[in-house]
This record gives structure tokens, sequence and C-alpha cells, in this order.
């Protein structure tokens, strides 16, 4: 009987390769979604603009100039008056404004052999993009404290994302939406149109069992995911340049886990609904949603109700997307996300033999 | 051992009994016919057989296997096609056949001698996708489809609803082919005309049989006088007929009423009964089994 699961398998395959436009749909959104996140909407600090206002232009402001104008974040605008601020800021011309104390070189001294002092350097700076202005903010005053990082009584370090690039952040939120959409809107789409063609009554009627025609659906899904997850890690290294510092194949296996999840959770969606258009709406709005709101992709769990907090529990792409950013950014490695394999495993286990015990080789 | 016995089988859909208290038996090598108006429960009742529903009470073997406790071993003996197309539309007839070959560990070479009479007509297409061929030969495709596995009993629900009138009989003959290889076919029809083309037909209705016979027997069975009679203004004179005198029943039949009459009926006296109808013309027709049907549903 081996003969004609893999039958089944080139059929499915057949399947998809026909619909060139889904196929296409697939492949693309992925690519486009990488590439909107990583640039396009980005909250990271980028060509600031900084202008400087310095009384005295002594050696210490002149070091500080010369360290934020070779910082690549940063475009030293020139030399401005007190009362150009306004207008500068205004007009759009700097986003920046850096004021020098006129006794700054002083000040410094004092501070390194240890006397309180006063602030030293004004920072004005146009707040109209508020995450922006923020990020500019902190990685502006990162740069400038440099050595003399005395200054404050907070020493802020901003580890493994120190420019606060977004693009780091939303590639693992990415992957936690995309394989979803790929592996549990299509395999369930795929079998309901089997229900709602007719054509599940003669696959019925047969002697095969309809776990082995249900597995065989998953298998040309599960490759595609497979060329989807590739393509992401790619696009993810080499065009975003996300460190991996935990190593790709941590991320690939736990990755490969989520898929079998999301396709699990496609089965499911199947044996619920009778038509394409509610397993549709299902994926779209039942799993789309917890996965954009209680994720953590678009907002930390820590910022959310009590209530969503706990709901949040249950969302698969939590851990997920979780145990990635670990990975991508903070270089751990797999085993340090442990808990969260664990907890991926467990709900995949359930949601498979929930699925299956609940489909039915019968009508009814 | 018949090949499809059926005792009792009901089956209930919320309040109605879409099968409701059926039994017959089908014996091997017949071609036997249900024929019934859309929710004569004949959908529901193949659904039955092939396993596909549960019976609320009652049983019914096929192939000499029950229909609850060796589901699965009916499921690899019968062929089965749906009432509605049930291919997939976006592979070709070719692959469309390989894959329902596969999906009963069959062989296309080995049951090519069996499908040969219906697959023949389609073969020149074998590269087209299924989505794209006419109605009659998808029928034709879903057919070989349902046959690729020799199945020793074939179940066709309505196989012709929907085909044009010459493929319709193109497909009959090609049943009757099938019956002469020794398959027991079981086909369901809402055609009345097809129903002489089966060797016992069964007549159904809201979930009953009615009657099961020969077509010929039903048809003799109906032991009623019949007339065609029309006129100019046929709704009056269906008015009119009906309270004549040995009229039994009229009803309208295609061009004509049928006029279903008792000993007491008399052709000259109906005439002058209904006096001033113009253009009357009376003649005695052949009954059918339509008519038979008619009488039943009373």
């Amino acid at each position: 009987m081996k003969h004609n699961f893999a039958s089944f398998v080139k059929k499915e395959t057949l399947h998809i390769l026909r619909d060139k436009r889904t196929m296409l749909i697939v492949m693309l959104i992925p690519v486009v979604l990488m590439v909107l996140f990583g640039f396009a909407i980005s909250t990271e600090v980028n060509n600031v603009n900084v202008a400087v206002v310095a009384p005295n232009r002594t050696d210490g402001v002149r070091d500080a100039v010369e360290r934020l104008s070779q910082n690549g974040y940063f475009t030293f605008k020139g030399y401005i008056s007190h009362g150009e601020i306004d207008s500068y800021l205004r007009a759009g011309k700097a986003g920046a404004v850096l004021v020098f104390a006129p006794d700054y070189d002083r000040g410094v001294a004092q501070m390194d052999a240890g006397i309180p002092i006063k602030p030293l350097v004004r920072l004005v700076v146009d707040a109209s993009n508020v995450n922006t202005a923020g990020s500019a903010t902190a990685y502006l005053q990162s740069v400038l404290l440099g050595s003399a990082s005395q200054q404050s009584m907070f020493e802020t370090r901003m580890l493994f994302n120190p420019q606060m690039k977004s693009a780091y952040s939303f590639v693992p939120g990415i992957m936690g939406l995309i394989f979803i959409l790929v592996c549990a809107m299509m395999t369930s789409v795929s079998i309901v149109r089997e229900k709602e063609v007719g054509t599940m009554e003669v696959l019925l009627v047969s002697p095969v069992r309809p776990v082995k025609i249900v597995f065989a659906k998953m298998i040309p899904y599960f490759a595609i995911s497979c060329i989807v997850l590739v393509t992401i890690m790619m696009l993810a290294r080499y065009l975003l340049g996300v460190p991996m510092s935990g190593g790709m194949w941590g991320v690939f296996l736990l990755s490969l886990l989520y898929l079998l999840l999301s396709l699990s959770l496609g089965l499911l969606v199947s044996t619920i609904v009778d038509t394409q258009m509610a397993a549709l709406l299902i994926s779209a709005m039942v799993m789309m949603m917890p996965i954009l709101m209680l994720s953590g992709m678009l907002f930390p769990i820590e910022n959310l109700p009590g209530f969503f907090r706990i709901v949040s529990n249950v969302v698969p792409a939590r851990w997920y997307i979780d145990a990635v950013r670990k990975m991508m950014i903070q270089g751990v490695s797999i085993v340090a996300v442990w808990k969260n394999c664990v907890i991926l495993l467990v709900m995949t286990v359930t949601i498979l033999g929930v699925s299956l015990k609940k489909f039915n080789d019968k009508l009814e | 051992m018949s090949a499809i016995e059926i005792h009792n089988l009901s089956k209930c859909f919320a309040k109605t009994k879409a099968v409701d208290n059926v039994s017959f038996c089908v014996e091997k090598g017949e071609l036997f016919g249900l024929i019934g108006p859309d929710g004569a429960g004949k959908t529901t009742l193949f659904r039955l057989l092939t396993t596909l529903l549960n019976p609320d009470s009652g049983n019914a073997k096929v192939d000499g296997c029950d229909i609850v406790e060796d589901y699965i071993a009916i499921r690899s003996r019968v062929g089965y096609m749906p009432g509605r197309f049930s291919l997939y539309p976006d592979l070709t007839v070719e692959e469309n056949l390989q894959f329902f070959a596969a999906l009963f560990g069959a062989d296309v070479e080995e049951s090519y001698e069996l499908i040969a009479p219906v697959y023949k007509h389609i073969e020149p297409f074998r590269a087209r996708r299924a989505g794209k061929l006419s109605g009659g030969m998808k029928q034709k495709l879903a057919l070989s489809c349902a046959l690729i596995h020799r199945p020793s009993v074939l179940f066709l629900d309505e196989p012709t609803t929907g085909v044009d009138a010459v493929s319709r009989s193109e497909f009959w003959d090609m049943l009757a082919c099938l019956k002469e290889k020794g398959l027991t076919i079981l086909v369901s029809t809402p055609y009345m005309d097809e129903a002489l083309r089966c060797d016992r037909i069964a007549l159904c209705n809201e979930g009953r049989v009615l009657c099961i016979d020969t077509p010929k027997e039903i048809i003799r069975r109906f032991e009623r006088k019949l007339y065609g009679i029309s006129a100019k203004s046929m709704f009056r004179l269906l008015e009119k007929a009906r309270k004549a005198t040995g009229v039994e029943d009229c009803y309208p039949f295609g061009e004509k009423h049928h006029l279903v009459v008792n000993d007491k009926f008399d052709v000259e006296s109906f005439k002058i009964e209904l006096g001033d109808i113009e253009g009357l013309q009376i003649v005695s027709v052949e009954s059918t089994i339509e008519d038979m049907f008619i009488k039943l549903m009373k």
C-alpha cells in the first residue's frame, strides 16, 4: 500500500502546482513581509540629522562631534546658534540638536574627578515621531557617553541589539505568522475543499484510511513551508543582517516543530468546518488575531491586561516567537529555550491527537 | 445470497425521515433502478449502503458484509459514483484515473478491459483537465474511476442528471454492457423513461419504497384504462374532466392530460358530459411508469 501513499502525495503536489496564483502568493508573502517590516516599517534610529550648538568649540566638544559624525546612524549637520534650534527642528533640517554647556571641558574633568555637577549637555529632540525620538535619544546618549560613562546615574547598555534595529524583533514575529498562514490555512482549505466539492465522499468509500489521506495532504504543504522557512532565514541573515548568533540549526529545528503544529491546527479546523469560506475565516480571524495581538509580536506580553496575558499562554505563536527571538538575537542555543520547545511539543501532540480523533471516516 | 439485502432500514435527519423503513433485495448481476423525485431519499439510501452514514435502525448487507460492522470490507468492494461530479477538475483525465486506481491499489492496465467500453469514449481527451470536459464526458470519466478496482457492486447516484439526451442513452448502453460482465448495479434516477432500461425498479417517494417490480410488471399493474385528452383550453378541460362520470383521476402529462377511468366510463357519454369544450380530442394511450407513480403517490 506504499504505492498509493506516494500517489496521494503526487496528487496533492499537482493540486498545488496547478494553482499557480496561490503558489505565487505563498512564496511571495514572506518576502514582501520581511522587506516591509525590515525596511519600510521601522522604528529604529537611522539617518538622524543632528545639529550642534556649542558656545565654545573646545577639544571636548570637537571630540564628541567627531564620534557622532563617524557613527553611521547620525549625520552631523553643522554648528548652529541658540536662536536657530527651533527653526531647524521645525523645518526638519535636524531631528535632534545637541546643546553643549560653555564649560563642557571643565565639567567633564570635574566629573572624571568624581565631583557631582549639573548636566553638561542638553538634547533637544523632534518628538513628532515618538518611537524614533525615543530610540534616537537613547542611542545618542550612549554614543556621547562613550568613555565618560560616569555622567549618568544609570548606566544603560543595550545588549544584543544596541542599535535597536526593529527588523530583529520583527523577524521571529513574521515567522510565527507566516507558518500559521501557509500551513494551517492552506491545509484546512485543501481538506475542506474535498468535502465541499464532494471528492471526500469518494475518498471515504475506498479501503484507504482517512489518516493516510490527511497525512499525504500535509506532506507537500510541509515541503512548501520548509522552502519558505529557508527563504525567511536567508533573508533575515543576509538582507536584514540578523545575527543568528544562537546558531541557525536551533531556529530551524524549532521551526520544524512549529510547522507540524501549524499543520495540525489546519487539520483541526478542517474537522470542524464544512466550507472553504469558513475554513478561511477561522484561520484568519481565530488564528491570526491572537498571533498579532497576543503573541508578543506587536505588543509585549508584559503590557497586556491580566486576562489577555493568561489567554496568551495558549497561543502557540507566543512560545515560538519568544524562543526564536532568544535564539536569533540573544544568541542562546536551543537548549536554553527547552521550556518553549516542550510546550510547543505538547501542544502539537494534543492538537494532532484531537483532530485525528475528530476526523471522521463517515459523513456525520 | 443477494448482492444487496436491505431490512427495515431507517435514517432521520432532524425531523425528516430521509429513509423510512425500507426493505428490498438486489440480486447478483441485476441492474436495479431507484426511481423517484428529488427528496425521495435516494441519495441517503446510497450513502447508507456505501457506509458513509450509519442507519438509525434496521440493517443491510452489501456483497455479504454488514454496512455497520464490516464497513471497511464493503469500501473495497463497491464502486460509488456520487450525484454531483466528484473528481478533481484540476487534474487531467488520465491523472484522475491513475489516482483512483492507486486509491484502491488497482492497476489501470489490469482493469482496462472492464473500463474500456466506457473509457474509450474519453481516451482521446486523456491529457485534458477533467474540469474542461463536457457533462457527458465527465460522467463517463467518473464511471471509469468508479470501475477501476473491479468492484462487485456499483452504486450510481443519479448518473444522468444534467446530461444531454444522447449521452444519457449512451450511458445506459454502457450500463447494459457492464451488466453483461456480471456487475450488480444499483442506479438512481429521477427520469421515469430510464426506468425501462432496468431489470427491476423500486419506485420511491419521501423515504418510502412504494413498489418494487420489473418495469413491465409495474406498468401492467396499473390495471386501469388510460386516455390522453386535449383541447384548446387545457385548464377548463382538466377541471371539467375531473368531475365527469367514471373518471378516477385526470392530471397534466406533457402536451395532454391523462385520464384514468374505471368501468363506468364511456367515451361518447364523456364527450356529451363535457359539452362545449372546443377542439376536444380523446385517444386511448398506454400507461407508463409515471402513471403508476402518480397513482401510488395518492
